[in-house]
């Protein structure tokens, strides 16, 4: 009951809003829909807590430890983003930056957006997944490219291109999985691709097939994670686009693509006893790091900035889940879900600062503290946070990540060590000007919603300093889930 | 060596066209040729889906069938062709590399192909000994074919045509996927066509043209 209002109040909402959206109270229908969404990830999450994994439509539908979490962190910002997202709307229509028709496509393709990614977290079926995977690129492409400036056609083009072509491997990938799975359980036909199925027969899977099956996936879904070298379309898209979008784009997309990863690595990791999915994401998750650190030096515009701090967390994120194990597993479980909060906090707060300078560009916001002091002090707390100063939760993750990989993986702890340094120097050197010093600033015709950065700001303190015992036994579950080398 | 029945001949016959078409699609600079050289590619791959269907007789392979001669052999190239039409783009401007470098690369592509195909051709024992490895070297081409155009819709054509190698893949490998996965992928590849279409409409009205030449400024600057 709780799933059907799950994916359906967000496919109705976009139907709604397609007719409606444009209308002055489109972005209160935006957000209600949102809330209804959130509200039954909720009581979707109370159900597993107390009862445990569901099996529901004929097995179409999982919902356990490791993707509870997901669907309510994906819910809750989802919610927040909508919440953000009615001053931010409102000011880009009072600067004409677009008009009625525009704002109703941006409305319902929101709504379809967070559907498509709740039936990808919650389905069973690996072709489902894939299908929904593919339906998130294709609803946020036409968001990408809102504003119809030559730059965001040029990035919707790379982003529908490069995704396109990415999630066609992750396809090949499926259908070996598939033709291994027949092999294992015999002429099974539509069950062959059920996730429950696969990891009931797992070690029976034939293991070269598997093998070549999941580089297929890894580089597949890798390019919608925005792994190294295959990531090319990520700042564009998130620089380009609506703030809004890049909030949720970076926030949860990134996350549902990793999740998918992470299922086939389930799998894979059954199927071929051997230690080369783990080494294969560890060595795409450094490298994307490293890269990532690398790059942010370089970047002016404030948007690309953060989007290549995002490249820099998945990455984190792949390595912790390639070094498996329950310690990685978790720290990658609450890495997840700190830098989503965090990250979408600062797209918050840099999309009112970009209005409010008419720039996104770093030399043209400055001095955001004097102007408008909650601006400043997200900005600067939110960067402070992400970069992963204590007590903040990102370094509770980062540390266990880093702890973890001095003992399993000793020789990654240098690389692990510049990357982070790299970017920290990169990051608060750029933010620190920004926020403090003389301002250029103006008002904006409606006022900025800066609950939502303060909230998550304040989620992901009390995750740093103190995981609450339910929370806990929820990672711990899912990460025992996940099992590794 | 006993031959092999005359349903798997034909399937063969059928990969040995696929493979060819990729190869011409390689070469075509004419972009209308290009749209009916896919649509050729369809109508092999239902023959193709047919073949397999009557010979496992699985009726849902026969709706798979039916699918992709609606939506490969029909919709998707008479809405390219329109595009073609409203759009005006009747060529596509030389390639990056030249037409016998790009072949000579397509041949290696093959090689590839095949030598990747060869460990699960070993534990298979449906129909897919050759077609397997024909399968990823029509997918390999058409990427190699989407990196060598530089007009947005020589790209597009390509990349359905690596959509149809993956369901020859698919096709050969497993006697096709699922029912409900078959329905998402086809529906997500039609709304995929939609939003370009839509795009392809952004795009002109922006820079006149349709050459991706215009779409190469973001780039990482020092």
């Amino acid at each position: 009951m709780e799933l059907i209002l799950l994916l359906g109040a967000p496919v109705i909402g976009a139907l709604v809003l397609a007719l409606r959206g444009d209308r002055s109270y489109g972005p209160e229908v935006n957000a209600g829909f949102s809330a209804v969404t959130f509200a039954s990830a909720c009581a979707l999450a109370v159900r597993v807590v107390s009862y445990g994994p569901l099996l529901l439509y004929d097995e179409q539908f999982v919902i356990d430890a490791f993707n509870v979490f997901l669907v309510a962190l994906t819910a809750f910002v989802g919610l927040t983003t909508a919440l953000f997202s009615r001053p931010y709307m409102r000011v880009e229509v009072a600067n004409g930056k677009l008009g009625p028709g525009r704002l109703r496509l941006y409305h319902s393709m929101y709504q379809l957006f967070t559907a498509t990614m709740l039936l990808a977290l919650t389905t069973n079926n690996l072709g489902l997944l894939w299908v929904a995977m593919e339906a998130a690129t294709l609803s946020t492409v036409l968001l990408v490219t809102l504003y119809r400036t030559p730059a965001s056609l040029e990035a919707g083009w790379k982003y529908f291109i490069l995704c396109g072509v990415g999630i066609a491997q992750a396809l090949f990938g499926t259908m070996l999985l598939y033709f291994a799975a027949e092999h294992a359980l015999g002429s099974a036909g539509v069950t062959a691709l059920l996730w429950t199925h696969l990891a009931a027969v797992k070690g029976q899977l034939e293991p070269t097939v598997v093998a070549l099956a999941f580089v297929f996936l890894l580089v597949g879904y890798g390019t919608k994670v925005g792994l190294a070298p295959l990531h090319n379309w990520l700042p564009d898209a998130h620089a380009e686009g609506p703030t809004p979008i890049s909030a949720v784009l970076s926030g949860l997309l990134l996350n549902v693509a990793i999740y998918a990863i992470v299922r086939c690595k389930i799998l894979v990791e059954g199927s071929l006893g051997s230690a080369l999915p783990s080494q294969m994401m560890m060595g795409f998750g450094l490298a994307s790091m490293l890269l990532a650190a690398f790059f942010l030096w370089r970047q002016r515009d404030i948007k690309r900035l953060f989007a290549y701090s995002s490249i820099e967390h998945m990455g984190i994120v792949t390595f912790a889940f390639g070094m498996g194990g329950p310690i990685a597993n978790f720290a990658a479980l609450l890495h997840m879900t700190v830098h989503s909060l965090t990250k979408s906090a600062i797209f918050y707060a840099v999309g009112h600062a970009a209005q409010k300078s008419g720039s996104q560009l770093i030399e043209n916001i400055r001095g955001l503290v004097t102007i408008s002091p909650t601006i400043g002090w997200g900005l600067m707390l939110g960067s402070l946070a992400i970069l992963g100063m204590p007590p903040f939760g990102v370094f509770a993750s980062e540390f266990l990540v880093l702890t973890t990989a001095m003992k399993q993986q000793p020789w990654a702890t240098p690389f692990l060590l510049l990357a982070l340094g790299v970017a920290f120097a990169a990051i608060f050197g750029k933010v620190q000007p920004m926020v403090f010093g003389e301002t250029t600033a103006r008002r904006l015709p409606h006022p900025p919603a800066l609950l939502p950065v303060f909230v998550h700001l304040g989620l992901v303190l009390v995750l740093g300093l103190w995981i609450p015992p339910y929370l806990a036994a929820w990672y711990h579950d899912a990460a025992r889930l996940i099992g590794g080398p | 060596m006993h031959p092999l029945p005359f349903s798997l001949q034909l399937l063969n016959a059928c990969a040995a066209l696929l493979l060819l078409l990729s190869f011409a699609m390689l070469s075509q600079r004419r972009t209308v040729n290009l749209v009916n050289l896919l649509a050729v590619q369809g109508s092999l791959l239902v023959i193709a889906t047919l073949i397999v269907a009557w010979r496992t007789g699985q009726p849902h392979l026969y709706v798979s069938a039916l699918l992709t001669l609606a939506l490969k052999v029909f919709a998707l190239p008479m809405l390219l062709h329109r595009l073609i039409r409203r759009l005006n783009v009747w060529w596509d401007t030389e390639p990056v590399i030249n037409p016998s470098g790009t072949m000579l690369i397509g041949l290696l592509v093959v090689v590839f192909s095949f030598g990747l195909a060869q460990p699960i051709s070993a534990v298979a024992d449906t129909a897919i000994r050759s077609t397997l490895g024909i399968a990823i070297a029509v997918i390999l081409l058409s990427f190699l074919a989407m990196i060598t155009r530089r007009k947005a819709m020589s790209q597009v054509v390509a990349f359905l045509s690596m959509e149809n190698g993956l369901f020859f893949g698919a096709m050969s490998a497993t006697y096709g996927m699922p029912m409900v996965v078959e329905l998402g992928v086809a529906l997500d590849v039609l709304v995929a066509m939609l939003v370009l279409g839509v795009f392809f409409f952004q795009i002109r009205e922006q820079f006149d043209s349709l050459d991706l030449y215009h779409l190469e400024s973001l780039k990482e600057r020092d």
